[in-house]
Order: C-alpha cells, then structure tokens, then sequence
C-alpha cells in the first residue's frame, strides 16, 4: 500500500534537517503506529506525505500503491486515496461544513472519473456516517470546525475519513487533547473503517490509544529515522520505561 | 476641541467646470441654484484634498467622460427570482417603454423630471436638503453638482410595507454617455421598502440617493455595480434616520475602472439601526473606494460598516470610514470592519479608519486588516482533494460572504453569491 524509502527532507526556510533516511512499508489492511519522543520527525512525515509546502526532500520515495505520492499535487494525493487527519483541524471561517465535505467527496470523484453524488445521496450518508460519530446537525451547518471543541474537531476528521474512504489514513496525533470518552468515540470511528483493506498509520505519543486502534507494528522514530520495529509490545515498553532505553540500546 | 467648534476643512483652491442649469419648476429651480452655489464655494475634488488621498477624481471632474467600451460577455442576470417594479435607465435616461408601469400598493413613485415641474411638498423639502446638510464637516461637491444638474432619477415615497421590491436597472450603450441620477426616497413612518440597483449606467456615472427613513421605517438596499470593465462612477448614499428606523444597504462591485461609493449616513432618533456593507473584486485596471461617514446623533443607536475586498493583478481598494458619536447620542453601538485580500503581490489595499466621540457612555469598535490567503486553509482544503484554484474560490467567497451575510433576504443574497460565483468561474476559463 504506503512504501517510504530513505526519505531525506529539509525545512525549506532554514537549513534544518528533518528527515534522515525514514524507511516504512505498510502492506494492505495493516495498522502501523509511528511513536516517539517530541521533535522526532512523526508530524513532518505525515505532512511530507500530504504534500504540505515548506518541506524540500533531499532524497528518497514515497510510494501509493507504486504512484508516486511525491510527484503530486496535495488533491492528487487526496484522490489517489490518501488521508491525512490533522494534529489541528484548521478552522475556516465562512466555508459551511457540509458544503465542504460535498465539495471534497465530488471533488475526488471527478478526478477519479466517478459520477459525482446527488445532494440527496450525499446528504443521506453523511448523516448517518455523522450520527455514529455523534456529530448533530449543528456541527454540519457550522462553518468548518469554528467554535468546535478539540473533540469536535477530531470527530469531524474522522468523519471527513468517513465520508471521502481513503485507502490509507495517516491519523497525526489524534488522540491529543482528547479525554478518555472522546478518544474512545474517535477510536471506534476509526476501527468502523476498518475492513482488511484499508491501511493506516497512526502517530501518537502515547500507547493508550494502541489500546483501541489495535496495531499490527509498531515503530519507534526518533531524530528523523525509524530506530525500531516491532509488535504492540512495543508500544507498551514505551508507556512503561520510556524512550531513554531503546534510545540508549539502539546507539 | 467642542464639536460646535468644528469647521469645515478649508481648500486652497478650486476649479469649477461651466455648468448650465437644467430648466423646470420653481422649487428644483431653488434648489439646483443653491446646490450649485454650494458646489461653487468647494470646487470640485482635486487629488491633494484629504478624502481624495488615495483616489485620483480627475476623470469624475474631467468636462467630458472617458469613453468606455460595452462589456457584452454573457453575464448572469440578477434578481430574476425576485417579482419587482422593474425601472430602466439607459445611459441615464429613464425609458418608459422597457419600464413596468410606476404603481406599487404602498408606494407612490415619479420621475423626477415629472415631479420636478410639479409641486409636490414632501419632494421639494427633501431633494438636495440630506446632500446639502452633509456638506459639512466634509465637502462633497459631486454630489452638490449632482444636486444642481440632475433631471433624471426617480422620487419615491412608501407609506405602507411596498409591495415588492423596486428595481432600478441602468444599462450601458453608448461609449461616451456621461450619466446623473438623482433618487429622493421617503419612507413615512412604518414604511418598508425594498430598493434594488443594477448595472454599469454609462461610461460616467454620478449618482446621489437621498432617503429619508422616518420612525420605525424600515429601508433595504441592495446593489451590483459593475459589469463594464471601463465604466466610471461616484455614487453618494444620504440617509437621515428617524427614531427606530432601520437602514441596511450592500453593495457589490465587480469590474469597473473608477469607483468611489459614499454612504453618509446620521442618526437623528433614538433606538435606530444601520448597517452599510460592501464586498467588491477587482482585477486589474481597477480602483475602488468606499467612503463612509457616519453620524450618532440619537440615543441607543447601532451602526454596522463590513467592507470586504478582494484585489488581483494590480486593484487598488480604498477605505474611509468614520464613526462621529455626538455629545447627546450616549449609548451608542458603532461597529466597523474593513478587510483586502490579496491574491498576489502587486494589488493594494488602504484603509482609513476614523472615529470621532463626544459622548462617554459609547461602545465603537473598528478593525482593518490585509492579507492573502491562509496557507493552512489552503491546505487543509487541497488534503481533501479540492482542487486548488477551487479551493481559492471557496476561500475568496468565504471571505466575502462576511459582507454578503449582512443581506437580509436570503433570496437577494444567494443572488449577490451566485453572480460572485460565476464571476470566478469565467475567469478560470
């Protein structure tokens, strides 16, 4: 599915070093989470591969299913069926929720050379996509998450996933500023998509949202690499001791 | 300083063209004369003046107009879901022919040339007497010339809820027509009336609207100015409001090589509201001014300025807006916003923002800003597979929706949207 290979990226503004050399495959309907200390490079990963301006890579490839992700636009990427759920939810005054998402989902359709959707279709599903999320009307009317909760915010980046059903999901720290229910809501949202077909990638700090986002492997990134693999024990050797050891162990 | 203190801002010199007045009755007669005299002790604007800083007059006061070409692209009609009185005015002059009759339920409605050689009271006091009052602390004199030289525009009066909407629609045909209108509106106490403007009117447009809104009136304003890419324009909005009342005017401007909007407006009752909106786009060889004044002399009364603009390829847009509150008008709520955005380097946005306050117990607010697109926004929207120039659009319309969403029927502003909308689209090709 997603196939990273010695991916080198700089910030474009100063002469900083991001990325070293990240090498990742993640195969279909496999669950991989990316952990690691503050500053590691697990956020400019995920951007790099959305296709965020202010990043130059140096070397290396990322690969959607053998289509070169770094070649494309950030719609081309979107189109070709990957999504990213943002670590801050941008708030975009004016621009009505649902219009948004109506225009994003046609938006991918007619790129892919779909029929678009009628209103009424639309409308059909993403209310009942909205209502297993438990976002009301409301949420939908409002404009692009202004004046939503950091809960509210994250929910609508699922059911944004929901609704546009990429083939791989990069979740950057979703679970930030969530509380333990609003994580649950946003982890059963998440597992919903799973069919054994769709991958995913989630970055977090922390491995209680591993808890309910089960992965398959687990890596451990630290200053622009991937340092180590594993199983979701991993995860839990991390919540118990820390980085420090498998930092120290790998050097 | 007191406020009584306060002069009128003194020229150093002035130029006045040779202007004949107009034949008719007796009192527009009075009128014009003393306009003209008014206009005369001004002169006309010249760039060194203070309001004119940041737009150059000297083709509004030129003798004759810069030609402009007939823009004839397929354009989206506006108001077509509206039932309205429809008036026409080509290259200024009232044309009966392509006009519905002048009978709405609630209103009474004449040219003026008719009701300038007829004696009607409630006009004879009205015309000229809001431009003429607004003349101080800032001269206006184009529209003291307006004042001494129409024969053309309509006088209208509502003194129930009108009927439907009246729909003044100035077309554009011959490349050198120099065009003055002149509307006197007079809402009577509850009166409600809804009043529509469209089109470019001429290569030169000067154009004053004088409405009188008495207590608990309530006036609705709605333009699109625009269209001929080439097309010249001075427009002045006087209003004077009465205890209650309500005022709200928008106005959209797209193309158009000079434009410059006024809206005087003064509160003189308690407890009134107004609100002056604009959203205008420009592209290119285009310069757009919008100069508010707006005077608090009643109590308890709210006033709302939202003015958008959003500037490419070398527009210019301009913002003056003053909020003067009055020792008495305690209570007061003025509110005032004015935003460009700028879509590439080379555009430019001014804004002047002015209050003057006499009383103490008054809220005003007022905030400017320019800028281009959000980054992050753009983003956000392109990650999601919105194409980028689409998601510009959104972005640009969302921005100028701000202005939009001050229209109060819902019908007018999905119109005011859809002609922003298709306006985009034409340019992507």
């Amino acid at each position: 599915m997603l196939e990273i290979k010695n991916l080198c990226v700089d910030l474009e503004e100063e002469e900083k070093t991001i990325l070293k050399g990240v090498d990742l495959k993640i195969g279909e309907g496999e669950v991989h989470a990316i952990m690691g200390p503050n500053g590691s490079g697990k956020s400019t990963t995920s951007y790099v591969l959305a296709g965020k301006d202010g990043y130059e890579v140096t070397d290396g490839s990322a690969t959607l299913n053998g289509e070169d992700l770094l070649d494309m636009d950030p719609e081309e990427r979107a189109a070709a069926g990957l999504f990213l759920a943002f670590q801050y939810p941008v708030e975009i005054p004016g621009v009505g929720n649902m219009t948004f998402l109506r225009t994003a989902v046609n938006a991918q359709r007619k790129t892919r050379g779909e029929e678009e959707l009628s209103a009424a279709e639309f409308l059909k599903e993403v209310r009942a996509k909205a209502k297993s999320l438990k976002i009301d009307a409301d949420m939908l009317k409002r404009p692009v998450n202004v004046g939503f909760s950091g809960g509210e915010k994250k929910r609508n980046e699922i059911l944004q996933m929901a609704m546009l059903e990429p083939k791989m999901c990069v979740l950057d720290e979703t679970d930030s500023g969530l509380d333990v229910d609003a994580m649950k809501l946003v982890a059963e949202g998440v597992n919903a998509l799973r069919d054994g077909k769709r991958s995913f990638l989630v970055i977090t700090h922390y491995q209680r949202l591993l808890d309910h986002i089960k992965p398959d492997v687990v890596h451990i990134m630290a200053d622009g690499k991937i340092i180590k693999s594993g199983g979701p024990e991993l995860a839990l050797e991390v919540e118990n001791n820390g980085y420090a050891d498998i930092l120290a162990e790998v050097a | 300083m007191m406020y009584a203190d306060r002069k009128p801002i003194k020229k150093t010199a002035y130029v006045m063209p040779d202007v004949a007045l107009p034949t008719g009755g007796k009192w527009i007669t009075e009128a014009r004369k003393s306009a003209l005299a008014s206009a005369s002790e001004y002169g006309m604007p010249q760039k060194r003046d203070e309001y004119w800083k940041y737009t150059d007059p000297t083709t509004l006061t030129s003798d004759t107009p810069t030609p402009a070409a007939i823009f004839d692209a397929d354009e989206i009609s506006l108001f077509d879901n509206v039932d309205r009185v429809k008036l026409f005015f080509v290259d200024g002059i009232f044309n009966a022919d392509m006009s519905d009759a002048l009978d709405l339920a609630g209103v009474e409605i004449e040219t003026l040339e008719t009701a300038g050689s007829a004696d009607i009271l409630w006009v004879s006091s009205l015309y000229g007497t809001l431009e003429r009052n607004a003349q101080r602390p800032v001269p206006r004199p184009l529209a003291a010339l307006n004042t001494a030289t129409a024969t053309q525009g309509t006088v209208i009066r509502a003194t129930g809820k009108g009927a439907k909407p009246i729909s003044l629609i100035y077309l554009h045909e011959d490349e050198n027509s120099d065009a003055t209108i002149h509307h006197t509106i007079k809402l009577e106490k509850g009166a409600d009336l809804t009043i529509l403007e469209n089109g470019p009117a001429a290569a030169r447009f000067n154009k004053v609207m004088e409405v009188e809104v008495a207590d608990n009136a309530s006036f609705h304003h709605v333009r699109a100015q625009g269209r001929d890419h080439e097309r010249r324009a001075v427009t002045h909005i006087f209003a004077r409001l009465g205890t209650a009342s309500s005022f709200k005017s928008f106005t959209l401007t797209v193309n158009g090589v000079l434009t410059r909007n006024e809206a005087i407006i003064e509160f003189t009752g308690d407890n009134a509201h107004a609100t002056v909106a604009g959203a205008c786009a420009g592209d290119g060889d285009f310069h757009h001014d919008d100069t508010v004044f707006i005077t608090h002399d009643g109590v308890n009364c709210e006033s709302r300025q939202v003015y958008k603009k959003v500037l490419r390829n070398g527009a210019v847009g301009v913002f003056q807006g003053k909020i003067l509150v009055k020792p008495d008008a305690q209570k007061t709520d003025g509110y005032q916003i004015s935003q460009g955005l700028l879509l590439d380097d080379n555009s430019t946005f001014q804004a002047k923002p002015e209050l003057e306050i006499y009383a103490d117990d008054v809220a005003c607010s007022h905030g400017s800003t320019v800028g281009a697109l959000d980054d992050t926004a753009l983003f956000y929207l392109t990650s999601r597979g919105i194409p980028h120039k689409e998601a510009q659009d959104m972005l640009t319309l969302a921005f100028l929706g701000e202005a939009i969403d001050e229209i109060e029927d819902d019908t007018l502003a999905d119109d005011i949207r859809a002609r922003l909308e298709r306006w985009m689209a034409r340019r992507h090709g």
